[in-house]
Protein backbone atom coordinates (compact mmCIF):
# COMPACT_ATOMS: atom_id res chain seq x y z
CA UNK A 1 0.00 0.00 0.00
CA UNK A 2 1.63 3.20 -1.13
CA UNK A 3 -0.60 5.70 0.53
CA UNK A 4 -3.21 5.05 3.17
CA UNK A 5 -4.23 8.64 3.76
CA UNK A 6 -6.77 9.00 0.95
CA UNK A 7 -8.63 5.74 1.69
CA UNK A 8 -8.71 6.59 5.40
CA UNK A 9 -10.24 9.99 4.75
CA UNK A 10 -12.79 8.59 2.29
CA UNK A 11 -13.75 5.92 4.79
CA UNK A 12 -14.19 8.42 7.59
CA UNK A 13 -16.34 10.64 5.36
CA UNK A 14 -18.49 7.65 4.38
CA UNK A 15 -18.94 6.48 7.96
CA UNK A 16 -19.82 10.00 9.11
CA UNK A 17 -22.39 10.33 6.33
CA UNK A 18 -23.79 6.95 7.35
CA UNK A 19 -24.19 8.05 10.95
CA UNK A 20 -25.69 11.44 10.18
CA UNK A 21 -29.36 10.34 10.05
CA UNK A 22 -28.81 8.29 13.20
CA UNK A 23 -27.23 11.23 14.93
CA UNK A 24 -30.13 13.44 13.88
CA UNK A 25 -32.59 10.99 15.40
CA UNK A 26 -30.66 10.95 18.68
CA UNK A 27 -30.45 14.74 18.60
CA UNK A 28 -34.25 15.08 18.23
CA UNK A 29 -34.91 12.43 20.86
CA UNK A 30 -33.08 14.53 23.45
CA UNK A 31 -35.12 17.66 22.77
CA UNK A 32 -38.69 18.57 23.60
CA UNK A 33 -41.23 19.10 20.82
CA UNK A 34 -41.43 22.82 21.51
CA UNK A 35 -37.66 22.99 21.22
CA UNK A 36 -37.66 21.00 17.95
CA UNK A 37 -40.32 23.18 16.38
CA UNK A 38 -38.67 26.42 17.44
CA UNK A 39 -35.82 25.97 14.97
CA UNK A 40 -32.87 23.96 13.80
CA UNK A 41 -30.13 23.09 16.24
CA UNK A 42 -27.18 20.94 15.31
CA UNK A 43 -26.97 19.59 18.84
CA UNK A 44 -29.41 19.59 21.76
CA UNK A 45 -28.87 22.77 23.78
CA UNK A 46 -31.03 21.58 26.66
CA UNK A 47 -30.80 17.78 26.48
CA UNK A 48 -33.54 15.93 28.33
CA UNK A 49 -34.29 12.24 28.80
CA UNK A 50 -37.97 12.98 29.35
CA UNK A 51 -39.19 10.97 26.34
CA UNK A 52 -37.11 7.93 27.20
CA UNK A 53 -38.52 8.05 30.71
CA UNK A 54 -42.03 8.30 29.25
CA UNK A 55 -41.44 5.20 27.12
CA UNK A 56 -40.07 3.13 29.98
CA UNK A 57 -42.95 4.20 32.20
CA UNK A 58 -45.60 3.12 29.69
CA UNK A 59 -46.51 -0.59 29.90
CA UNK A 60 -47.61 -0.66 26.23
CA UNK A 61 -44.11 0.22 25.03
CA UNK A 62 -42.34 -2.07 27.49
CA UNK A 63 -44.64 -4.96 26.62
CA UNK A 64 -44.13 -4.38 22.89
CA UNK A 65 -40.38 -4.39 23.33
CA UNK A 66 -40.64 -7.77 25.07
CA UNK A 67 -42.89 -9.05 22.27
CA UNK A 68 -40.40 -8.07 19.60
CA UNK A 69 -37.51 -9.68 21.42
CA UNK A 70 -39.45 -12.89 22.10
CA UNK A 71 -40.59 -13.58 18.55
CA UNK A 72 -37.11 -12.83 17.28
CA UNK A 73 -35.63 -15.23 19.86
CA UNK A 74 -38.17 -18.00 19.12
CA UNK A 75 -37.61 -17.62 15.42
CA UNK A 76 -33.82 -17.72 15.74
CA UNK A 77 -33.90 -20.88 17.88
CA UNK A 78 -36.33 -22.68 15.53
CA UNK A 79 -34.51 -21.63 12.37
CA UNK A 80 -31.04 -22.61 13.54
CA UNK A 81 -32.07 -25.93 15.07
CA UNK A 82 -34.02 -27.24 12.07
CA UNK A 83 -31.41 -25.91 9.66
CA UNK A 84 -28.45 -27.68 11.30
CA UNK A 85 -29.24 -31.27 10.23
CA UNK A 86 -30.44 -30.07 6.84
CA UNK A 87 -27.24 -28.14 6.21
CA UNK A 88 -25.25 -31.23 7.18
CA UNK A 89 -27.26 -33.42 4.80
CA UNK A 90 -26.95 -30.99 1.89
CA UNK A 91 -23.22 -30.71 2.33
CA UNK A 92 -22.33 -34.34 3.02
CA UNK A 93 -24.68 -36.46 0.92
CA UNK A 94 -26.30 -36.69 -2.44
CA UNK A 95 -29.90 -37.82 -2.52
CA UNK A 96 -32.97 -37.83 -4.73
CA UNK A 97 -33.92 -34.25 -5.54
CA UNK A 98 -31.17 -32.58 -3.53
CA UNK A 99 -30.36 -29.86 -6.05
CA UNK A 100 -34.00 -29.03 -6.75
CA UNK A 101 -34.75 -28.90 -3.05
CA UNK A 102 -31.83 -26.57 -2.38
CA UNK A 103 -32.95 -24.26 -5.14
CA UNK A 104 -36.52 -24.31 -3.90
CA UNK A 105 -35.38 -23.39 -0.38
CA UNK A 106 -33.31 -20.64 -1.89
CA UNK A 107 -36.34 -19.18 -3.70
CA UNK A 108 -38.13 -18.84 -0.37
CA UNK A 109 -35.36 -16.58 0.77
CA UNK A 110 -36.51 -14.25 -1.96
CA UNK A 111 -40.23 -14.55 -1.22
CA UNK A 112 -41.78 -11.07 -1.16
CA UNK A 113 -43.55 -10.43 2.13
CA UNK A 114 -46.27 -8.49 0.35
CA UNK A 115 -47.34 -11.66 -1.49
CA UNK A 116 -47.55 -13.60 1.75
CA UNK A 117 -49.21 -11.06 4.02
CA UNK A 118 -52.82 -11.89 3.21
CA UNK A 119 -52.53 -15.72 3.02
CA UNK A 120 -50.56 -15.72 6.28
CA UNK A 121 -53.25 -13.67 7.91
CA UNK A 122 -55.88 -16.23 6.87
CA UNK A 123 -53.68 -19.19 7.81
CA UNK A 124 -52.78 -18.02 11.29
CA UNK A 125 -56.30 -16.82 11.91
CA UNK A 126 -57.58 -20.28 11.00
CA UNK A 127 -55.19 -22.12 13.32
CA UNK A 128 -55.79 -19.70 16.18
CA UNK A 129 -52.29 -18.25 16.35
CA UNK A 130 -53.23 -14.77 15.12
CA UNK A 131 -51.96 -12.00 17.40
CA UNK A 132 -49.45 -14.22 19.22
CA UNK A 133 -45.67 -14.11 19.10
CA UNK A 134 -45.76 -17.60 17.58
CA UNK A 135 -47.52 -16.36 14.45
CA UNK A 136 -44.74 -13.87 13.74
CA UNK A 137 -41.98 -16.32 14.73
CA UNK A 138 -43.37 -18.99 12.37
CA UNK A 139 -44.04 -16.52 9.56
CA UNK A 140 -40.45 -15.30 9.68
CA UNK A 141 -39.32 -18.92 9.24
CA UNK A 142 -40.40 -18.42 5.62
CA UNK A 143 -37.12 -16.65 4.88
CA UNK A 144 -34.99 -17.38 7.94
CA UNK A 145 -35.00 -21.19 7.67
CA UNK A 146 -33.69 -21.17 4.07
CA UNK A 147 -31.21 -18.46 5.05
CA UNK A 148 -29.94 -20.53 7.98
CA UNK A 149 -29.60 -23.64 5.78
CA UNK A 150 -27.72 -21.62 3.21
CA UNK A 151 -25.23 -20.06 5.65
CA UNK A 152 -24.70 -23.21 7.71
CA UNK A 153 -24.10 -25.31 4.60
CA UNK A 154 -21.06 -23.13 3.90
CA UNK A 155 -19.73 -23.63 7.42
CA UNK A 156 -20.35 -27.40 7.37
CA UNK A 157 -18.33 -27.50 4.15
CA UNK A 158 -15.41 -25.91 6.03
CA UNK A 159 -15.09 -28.99 8.27
CA UNK A 160 -13.06 -31.77 6.59
CA UNK A 161 -15.01 -34.96 6.00
CA UNK A 162 -12.18 -37.01 7.54
CA UNK A 163 -13.43 -35.88 10.94
CA UNK A 164 -16.80 -37.58 10.37
CA UNK A 165 -15.06 -40.76 9.24
CA UNK A 166 -12.58 -40.82 12.14
CA UNK A 167 -15.42 -40.36 14.63
CA UNK A 168 -17.33 -43.25 13.08
CA UNK A 169 -14.24 -45.48 13.34
CA UNK A 170 -13.75 -44.43 16.95
CA UNK A 171 -17.21 -45.77 17.67
CA UNK A 172 -19.17 -42.55 18.07
CA UNK A 173 -22.88 -42.98 17.34
CA UNK A 174 -24.16 -40.38 14.89
CA UNK A 175 -26.16 -38.25 17.35
CA UNK A 176 -23.26 -38.22 19.79
CA UNK A 177 -20.81 -37.30 17.05
CA UNK A 178 -23.10 -34.56 15.78
CA UNK A 179 -23.81 -32.99 19.15
CA UNK A 180 -20.51 -33.47 20.94
CA UNK A 181 -17.92 -33.20 18.18
CA UNK A 182 -19.45 -31.55 15.16
CA UNK A 183 -21.46 -28.69 16.65
CA UNK A 184 -18.51 -27.25 18.62
CA UNK A 185 -16.51 -27.25 15.39
CA UNK A 186 -19.01 -24.99 13.67
CA UNK A 187 -19.81 -22.86 16.74
CA UNK A 188 -18.72 -19.68 14.95
CA UNK A 189 -20.98 -20.58 12.05
CA UNK A 190 -23.91 -21.08 14.39
CA UNK A 191 -23.20 -17.70 15.95
CA UNK A 192 -23.10 -15.97 12.60
CA UNK A 193 -26.28 -17.74 11.46
CA UNK A 194 -28.09 -16.77 14.63
CA UNK A 195 -26.98 -13.21 14.05
CA UNK A 196 -28.45 -13.13 10.55
CA UNK A 197 -31.70 -14.75 11.69
CA UNK A 198 -31.92 -12.19 14.46
CA UNK A 199 -31.27 -9.39 12.03
CA UNK A 200 -33.85 -10.34 9.42
CA UNK A 201 -36.53 -11.12 11.98
CA UNK A 202 -35.87 -7.91 13.92
CA UNK A 203 -36.08 -5.62 10.90
CA UNK A 204 -39.05 -7.23 9.10
CA UNK A 205 -42.22 -5.28 9.81
CA UNK A 206 -44.80 -5.97 7.11
CA UNK A 207 -45.59 -9.52 8.28
CA UNK A 208 -45.04 -8.67 11.93
CA UNK A 209 -47.69 -5.96 11.84
CA UNK A 210 -50.11 -7.86 9.61
CA UNK A 211 -50.18 -10.88 11.94
CA UNK A 212 -50.72 -9.00 15.19
CA UNK A 213 -53.33 -6.59 16.45
CA UNK A 214 -53.01 -5.77 20.13
CA UNK A 215 -51.54 -8.49 22.39
CA UNK A 216 -48.48 -9.18 20.31
CA UNK A 217 -47.91 -5.86 18.64
CA UNK A 218 -44.19 -5.36 17.94
CA UNK A 219 -42.35 -2.31 19.24
CA UNK A 220 -41.88 -0.68 15.87
CA UNK A 221 -45.61 -1.06 15.16
CA UNK A 222 -46.56 0.67 18.40
CA UNK A 223 -44.36 3.45 17.12
CA UNK A 224 -46.25 3.78 13.84
CA UNK A 225 -49.54 3.68 15.67
CA UNK A 226 -48.53 6.27 18.22
CA UNK A 227 -47.87 8.84 15.59
CA UNK A 228 -51.19 8.54 13.98
CA UNK A 229 -52.89 8.77 17.36
CA UNK A 230 -51.16 11.71 18.98
CA UNK A 231 -50.54 13.96 16.02
CA UNK A 232 -46.82 14.33 15.54
CA UNK A 233 -44.84 13.75 18.69
CA UNK A 234 -41.51 13.91 16.87
CA UNK A 235 -39.45 13.73 19.97
CA UNK A 236 -41.19 10.58 21.27
CA UNK A 237 -40.95 8.99 17.84
CA UNK A 238 -37.23 9.73 17.70
CA UNK A 239 -36.64 8.31 21.18
CA UNK A 240 -38.50 5.09 20.28
CA UNK A 241 -36.52 4.87 17.05
CA UNK A 242 -33.25 5.18 18.94
CA UNK A 243 -34.33 2.38 21.28
CA UNK A 244 -35.00 0.01 18.35
CA UNK A 245 -31.35 0.34 17.36
CA UNK A 246 -30.01 -0.80 20.71
CA UNK A 247 -30.53 -4.60 20.42
CA UNK A 248 -29.04 -4.63 16.93
CA UNK A 249 -26.00 -2.65 18.03
CA UNK A 250 -25.46 -4.97 21.01
CA UNK A 251 -25.75 -8.15 18.93
CA UNK A 252 -23.49 -6.92 16.18
CA UNK A 253 -20.81 -5.95 18.68
CA UNK A 254 -20.58 -9.59 19.76
CA UNK A 255 -20.13 -10.99 16.25
CA UNK A 256 -17.95 -8.18 14.89
CA UNK A 257 -14.89 -10.40 14.54
CA UNK A 258 -16.76 -13.16 12.77
CA UNK A 259 -19.02 -11.15 10.56
CA UNK A 260 -16.63 -10.72 7.63
CA UNK A 261 -15.66 -14.39 7.84
CA UNK A 262 -19.33 -15.31 8.05
CA UNK A 263 -20.02 -13.37 4.89
CA UNK A 264 -17.14 -15.07 3.06
CA UNK A 265 -17.76 -18.62 4.19
CA UNK A 266 -21.48 -18.54 4.58
CA UNK A 267 -22.05 -16.59 1.37
CA UNK A 268 -24.87 -14.51 2.71
CA UNK B 1 -17.52 -32.30 -5.07
CA UNK B 2 -18.48 -35.31 -7.13
CA UNK B 3 -17.36 -37.82 -4.48
CA UNK B 4 -20.22 -37.16 -2.07
CA UNK B 5 -21.78 -40.48 -1.05
CA UNK B 6 -25.28 -41.20 -2.32
CA UNK B 7 -27.57 -41.66 0.64
CA UNK B 8 -31.32 -41.20 0.51
CA UNK B 9 -31.57 -41.44 4.29
CA UNK B 10 -30.29 -37.85 4.26
CA UNK B 11 -33.92 -36.96 3.57
CA UNK B 12 -34.64 -37.53 7.26
CA UNK B 13 -32.29 -34.66 8.07
CA UNK B 14 -34.23 -32.43 5.73
CA UNK B 15 -37.67 -33.35 7.09
CA UNK B 16 -37.94 -30.70 9.83
CA UNK B 17 -37.01 -27.96 7.38
CA UNK B 18 -39.39 -29.37 4.83
CA UNK B 19 -42.30 -29.53 7.27
CA UNK B 20 -41.74 -25.97 8.38
CA UNK B 21 -41.37 -24.59 4.87
CA UNK B 22 -44.41 -26.50 3.64
CA UNK B 23 -46.39 -24.78 6.36
CA UNK B 24 -44.93 -21.31 5.94
CA UNK B 25 -44.50 -21.24 2.17
CA UNK B 26 -46.40 -23.83 0.17
CA UNK B 27 -49.65 -23.47 2.07
CA UNK B 28 -49.82 -19.66 1.63
CA UNK B 29 -48.78 -19.86 -2.02
CA UNK B 30 -51.54 -22.38 -2.71
CA UNK B 31 -54.01 -20.03 -1.04
CA UNK B 32 -52.88 -17.30 -3.41
CA UNK B 33 -53.25 -19.61 -6.42
CA UNK B 34 -56.73 -20.46 -5.21
CA UNK B 35 -57.75 -16.80 -4.90
CA UNK B 36 -56.28 -15.91 -8.26
CA UNK B 37 -58.71 -18.23 -10.05
CA UNK B 38 -61.83 -17.11 -8.28
CA UNK B 39 -63.98 -14.07 -7.84
CA UNK B 40 -65.72 -13.22 -4.61
CA UNK B 41 -69.15 -11.83 -3.91
CA UNK B 42 -68.94 -10.62 -0.36
CA UNK B 43 -67.26 -12.64 2.37
CA UNK B 44 -66.58 -16.32 1.73
CA UNK B 45 -68.70 -16.48 -1.39
CA UNK B 46 -66.31 -17.50 -4.14
CA UNK B 47 -66.91 -18.70 -7.66
CA UNK B 48 -64.64 -19.97 -10.40
CA UNK B 49 -63.20 -17.24 -12.57
CA UNK B 50 -60.61 -19.11 -14.61
CA UNK B 51 -57.78 -17.08 -16.03
CA UNK B 52 -59.73 -13.81 -16.29
CA UNK B 53 -57.68 -11.99 -13.64
CA UNK B 54 -54.49 -12.92 -15.43
CA UNK B 55 -55.80 -11.81 -18.84
CA UNK B 56 -56.78 -8.42 -17.41
CA UNK B 57 -53.50 -8.06 -15.61
CA UNK B 58 -51.28 -8.77 -18.59
CA UNK B 59 -53.29 -6.59 -20.97
CA UNK B 60 -52.07 -2.99 -20.60
CA UNK B 61 -55.27 -1.60 -22.15
CA UNK B 62 -57.34 -2.53 -19.07
CA UNK B 63 -57.20 -0.35 -15.97
CA UNK B 64 -55.54 -2.92 -13.75
CA UNK B 65 -53.21 -3.97 -16.55
CA UNK B 66 -51.98 -0.42 -17.10
CA UNK B 67 -51.52 0.03 -13.39
CA UNK B 68 -49.56 -3.19 -13.15
CA UNK B 69 -47.36 -2.34 -16.14
CA UNK B 70 -46.58 1.09 -14.66
CA UNK B 71 -45.73 -0.31 -11.24
CA UNK B 72 -43.55 -3.00 -12.80
CA UNK B 73 -41.65 -0.44 -14.84
CA UNK B 74 -41.17 1.80 -11.81
CA UNK B 75 -39.90 -1.11 -9.75
CA UNK B 76 -37.37 -2.12 -12.40
CA UNK B 77 -36.22 1.49 -12.74
CA UNK B 78 -35.80 1.73 -8.98
CA UNK B 79 -33.84 -1.56 -8.76
CA UNK B 80 -31.58 -0.39 -11.55
CA UNK B 81 -30.95 3.04 -10.01
CA UNK B 82 -30.21 1.60 -6.57
CA UNK B 83 -27.86 -1.09 -7.91
CA UNK B 84 -26.02 1.38 -10.13
CA UNK B 85 -25.05 3.40 -7.05
CA UNK B 86 -24.70 0.68 -4.43
CA UNK B 87 -22.42 -1.78 -6.20
CA UNK B 88 -19.62 0.67 -7.19
CA UNK B 89 -19.91 2.56 -3.90
CA UNK B 90 -19.83 -0.69 -1.92
CA UNK B 91 -16.68 -1.91 -3.68
CA UNK B 92 -15.00 1.48 -3.24
CA UNK B 93 -15.70 1.62 0.49
CA UNK B 94 -14.65 -2.02 0.96
CA UNK B 95 -11.29 -1.13 -0.61
CA UNK B 96 -10.88 1.66 1.95
CA UNK B 97 -11.65 -0.49 5.00
CA UNK B 98 -8.59 -1.34 7.09
CA UNK B 99 -7.48 -4.97 7.00
CA UNK B 100 -6.05 -5.26 10.47
CA UNK B 101 -5.75 -3.33 13.67
CA UNK B 102 -8.18 -1.86 16.17
CA UNK B 103 -10.10 0.08 13.52
CA UNK B 104 -11.46 -3.07 11.83
CA UNK B 105 -14.04 -3.98 14.48
CA UNK B 106 -15.39 -0.49 14.96
CA UNK B 107 -15.58 0.23 11.21
CA UNK B 108 -17.49 -3.01 10.59
CA UNK B 109 -19.93 -2.37 13.42
CA UNK B 110 -20.65 1.18 12.25
CA UNK B 111 -20.99 0.01 8.64
CA UNK B 112 -23.43 -2.74 9.48
CA UNK B 113 -25.61 -0.72 11.86
CA UNK B 114 -28.14 0.58 9.27
CA UNK B 115 -29.03 -3.01 8.34
CA UNK B 116 -30.12 -3.75 11.91
CA UNK B 117 -32.71 -1.01 12.18
CA UNK B 118 -36.33 -2.12 11.69
CA UNK B 119 -37.47 -1.04 8.25
CA UNK B 120 -40.26 1.24 9.34
CA UNK B 121 -37.88 2.94 11.76
CA UNK B 122 -35.56 3.54 8.80
CA UNK B 123 -38.57 5.11 7.11
CA UNK B 124 -39.42 7.26 10.12
CA UNK B 125 -35.81 8.31 10.55
CA UNK B 126 -35.62 9.52 6.97
CA UNK B 127 -39.09 11.01 7.08
CA UNK B 128 -37.77 13.25 9.84
CA UNK B 129 -34.35 13.72 8.23
CA UNK B 130 -35.86 14.81 4.89
CA UNK B 131 -38.30 17.38 6.28
CA UNK B 132 -37.50 20.97 5.51
CA UNK B 133 -38.52 22.28 8.92
CA UNK B 134 -36.91 19.82 11.33
CA UNK B 135 -34.73 17.58 9.16
CA UNK B 136 -31.09 18.24 8.43
CA UNK B 137 -31.16 16.71 4.93
CA UNK B 138 -34.27 18.57 3.77
CA UNK B 139 -33.20 21.82 5.37
CA UNK B 140 -29.72 21.62 3.86
CA UNK B 141 -31.05 20.96 0.35
CA UNK B 142 -33.59 23.75 0.63
CA UNK B 143 -30.89 25.96 2.12
CA UNK B 144 -28.69 25.67 -0.97
CA UNK B 145 -31.68 26.59 -3.12
CA UNK B 146 -32.84 23.24 -4.49
CA UNK B 147 -36.59 22.79 -5.01
CA UNK B 148 -36.76 19.89 -2.59
CA UNK B 149 -40.06 18.58 -1.25
CA UNK B 150 -40.67 14.88 -0.67
CA UNK B 151 -44.44 15.02 -0.47
CA UNK B 152 -45.07 17.40 -3.38
CA UNK B 153 -42.38 16.81 -5.93
CA UNK B 154 -41.91 13.42 -7.57
CA UNK B 155 -38.23 13.96 -8.42
CA UNK B 156 -37.49 14.71 -4.76
CA UNK B 157 -39.46 11.67 -3.69
CA UNK B 158 -37.54 9.42 -6.07
CA UNK B 159 -34.16 10.82 -5.09
CA UNK B 160 -35.02 10.40 -1.43
CA UNK B 161 -36.11 6.77 -1.81
CA UNK B 162 -32.95 5.91 -3.74
CA UNK B 163 -30.77 7.74 -1.18
CA UNK B 164 -32.50 5.84 1.63
CA UNK B 165 -31.91 2.53 -0.08
CA UNK B 166 -28.26 3.41 -0.72
CA UNK B 167 -27.85 4.45 2.89
CA UNK B 168 -29.60 1.34 4.15
CA UNK B 169 -28.13 -1.39 1.95
CA UNK B 170 -24.73 -0.32 0.60
CA UNK B 171 -23.35 -1.82 3.86
CA UNK B 172 -24.37 -5.28 2.59
CA UNK B 173 -22.34 -4.79 -0.58
CA UNK B 174 -19.45 -3.44 1.48
CA UNK B 175 -19.39 -6.40 3.86
CA UNK B 176 -19.63 -8.91 1.02
CA UNK B 177 -16.86 -7.23 -0.97
CA UNK B 178 -14.72 -6.85 2.14
CA UNK B 179 -15.05 -10.58 2.85
CA UNK B 180 -14.06 -11.30 -0.76
CA UNK B 181 -11.05 -8.97 -0.53
CA UNK B 182 -9.83 -10.55 2.69
CA UNK B 183 -9.77 -13.94 0.96
CA UNK B 184 -7.06 -12.72 -1.45
CA UNK B 185 -3.64 -14.01 -0.27
CA UNK B 186 -1.00 -11.35 0.47
CA UNK B 187 1.34 -13.07 -2.00
CA UNK B 188 -0.77 -11.71 -4.87
CA UNK B 189 -0.20 -8.13 -3.72
CA UNK B 190 3.52 -8.73 -3.19
CA UNK B 191 3.85 -10.12 -6.71
CA UNK B 192 2.04 -7.05 -8.05
CA UNK B 193 4.35 -4.75 -6.09
CA UNK B 194 7.43 -6.47 -7.52
CA UNK B 195 6.00 -6.02 -11.01
CA UNK B 196 5.44 -2.36 -10.23
CA UNK B 197 1.71 -2.57 -10.99
CA UNK B 198 -0.37 0.57 -10.52
CA UNK B 199 -3.23 0.69 -8.00
CA UNK B 200 -5.73 0.51 -10.86
CA UNK B 201 -3.96 -2.48 -12.42
CA UNK B 202 -4.07 -4.31 -9.08
CA UNK B 203 -7.78 -3.61 -8.84
CA UNK B 204 -8.63 -4.73 -12.36
CA UNK B 205 -6.34 -7.76 -12.54
CA UNK B 206 -6.33 -9.12 -8.99
CA UNK B 207 -9.16 -7.77 -6.90
CA UNK B 208 -12.02 -7.59 -9.37
CA UNK B 209 -11.68 -11.20 -10.65
CA UNK B 210 -11.53 -12.48 -7.06
CA UNK B 211 -14.60 -10.45 -6.19
CA UNK B 212 -16.68 -11.86 -9.02
CA UNK B 213 -18.37 -14.51 -6.92
CA UNK B 214 -19.34 -12.28 -4.01
CA UNK B 215 -20.47 -9.60 -6.44
CA UNK B 216 -22.88 -12.01 -8.12
CA UNK B 217 -24.36 -12.69 -4.69
CA UNK B 218 -24.46 -8.98 -3.89
CA UNK B 219 -26.25 -8.16 -7.15
CA UNK B 220 -28.71 -11.01 -6.61
CA UNK B 221 -29.58 -10.03 -3.05
CA UNK B 222 -29.80 -6.36 -3.81
CA UNK B 223 -31.90 -6.91 -6.92
CA UNK B 224 -34.36 -9.06 -4.98
CA UNK B 225 -34.56 -6.71 -2.04
CA UNK B 226 -35.00 -3.58 -4.13
CA UNK B 227 -37.56 -5.38 -6.25
CA UNK B 228 -39.56 -6.16 -3.10
CA UNK B 229 -39.17 -2.76 -1.44
CA UNK B 230 -42.20 -1.86 0.62
CA UNK B 231 -41.81 -0.41 4.08
CA UNK B 232 -39.50 2.56 3.51
CA UNK B 233 -41.45 4.23 0.67
CA UNK B 234 -44.74 3.56 2.45
CA UNK B 235 -43.53 5.42 5.52
CA UNK B 236 -41.69 8.23 3.75
CA UNK B 237 -43.83 8.99 0.68
CA UNK B 238 -46.84 6.70 1.04
CA UNK B 239 -46.31 5.79 -2.62
CA UNK B 240 -46.77 9.39 -3.73
CA UNK B 241 -46.83 12.07 -4.81
CA UNK B 242 -49.59 10.68 -6.99
CA UNK B 243 -48.28 7.22 -7.72
CA UNK B 244 -44.70 8.29 -8.43
CA UNK B 245 -43.18 5.91 -5.90
CA UNK B 246 -45.88 3.22 -5.87
CA UNK B 247 -43.75 0.13 -6.40
CA UNK B 248 -45.16 -3.35 -7.01
CA UNK B 249 -45.32 -4.43 -3.38
CA UNK B 250 -47.08 -1.25 -2.39
CA UNK B 251 -49.64 -1.55 -5.16
CA UNK B 252 -50.20 -5.17 -4.23
CA UNK B 253 -50.94 -4.39 -0.60
CA UNK B 254 -53.14 -1.45 -1.65
CA UNK B 255 -55.24 -3.67 -3.90
CA UNK B 256 -55.38 -6.68 -1.59
CA UNK B 257 -56.00 -4.98 1.75
CA UNK B 258 -57.09 -1.47 0.81
CA UNK B 259 -59.58 -2.41 -1.90
CA UNK B 260 -60.19 -6.03 -0.76
CA UNK B 261 -59.84 -7.01 -4.39
CA UNK B 262 -58.41 -10.40 -3.49
CA UNK B 263 -58.67 -12.02 -6.91
CA UNK B 264 -56.65 -9.53 -8.92
CA UNK B 265 -54.23 -8.99 -6.04
CA UNK B 266 -53.58 -12.74 -6.01
CA UNK B 267 -53.05 -12.86 -9.76
CA UNK B 268 -50.69 -9.93 -9.42
CA UNK B 269 -48.86 -11.69 -6.58
CA UNK B 270 -48.31 -14.75 -8.72
CA UNK B 271 -46.99 -12.86 -11.73
CA UNK B 272 -44.74 -10.88 -9.39
CA UNK B 273 -43.55 -14.06 -7.71
CA UNK B 274 -42.86 -15.71 -11.07
CA UNK B 275 -40.68 -12.76 -12.13
CA UNK B 276 -38.74 -13.12 -8.89
CA UNK B 277 -38.38 -16.88 -9.31
CA UNK B 278 -37.09 -16.45 -12.86
CA UNK B 279 -34.50 -13.89 -11.79
CA UNK B 280 -33.60 -16.16 -8.90
CA UNK B 281 -33.12 -19.14 -11.21
CA UNK B 282 -30.89 -17.18 -13.58
CA UNK B 283 -28.66 -15.97 -10.75
CA UNK B 284 -28.59 -19.40 -9.12
CA UNK B 285 -27.43 -20.98 -12.37
CA UNK B 286 -24.69 -18.39 -12.82
CA UNK B 287 -23.61 -18.88 -9.24
CA UNK B 288 -23.39 -22.67 -9.30
CA UNK B 289 -21.48 -22.38 -12.58
CA UNK B 290 -18.99 -20.02 -10.94
CA UNK B 291 -18.65 -22.34 -7.97
CA UNK B 292 -18.00 -25.32 -10.18
CA UNK B 293 -15.32 -23.39 -12.01
CA UNK B 294 -13.82 -22.41 -8.64
CA UNK B 295 -13.66 -26.08 -7.57
CA UNK B 296 -11.79 -27.33 -10.59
Amino acid sequence: MRSTIAPRISLIIYLLALMLPVYWLINLSLRTNADIMSGMALWPHHPTLEKYRAIFADPTWVHAFGVSLSYVAINTVISVSVALPAAYAFNRYRFVGDKHLFFWLFTNLMAPSAVFALPFFNLFYAVGLFDTVWAVALAHCLFNVPLAVWILEGFVGGVPREIDETAAIDGYSFPRFFLRLFLPLIANGIGVTAFFCFMFSWVEQLLATTLTSSNALPFAAVMTRSYSASGMDWSLLAAAGVLTMVPGAVVIWFVRNHIAKGFALGRV
Amino acid sequence: MMDKPWNNKAWFFILPVLALVLFSSVLPVMTVVNYSLQDSMGVNNFFWNGDAWFRDLLDPSTEIGARFADALLRTFAFSFAALAVEIPLGIAVALCLPRRGWAVGISLVVTALPMLIPWNVVGTMWQIFARQDIGLFGAALTGIGLPYNVTQDSVSAWVTIVVIDVWHWTPLVILLSYAGLRAIPDAYYQAARIDGASRWAVFVNIELPKLRKVLVIAVLLRFMQTFMIYTEPVVVTGGGPGSATTFLSIDLVKIAIGQVDVGSAAAMSLVYYIIILTACWIFFTIMTQLERRGDS
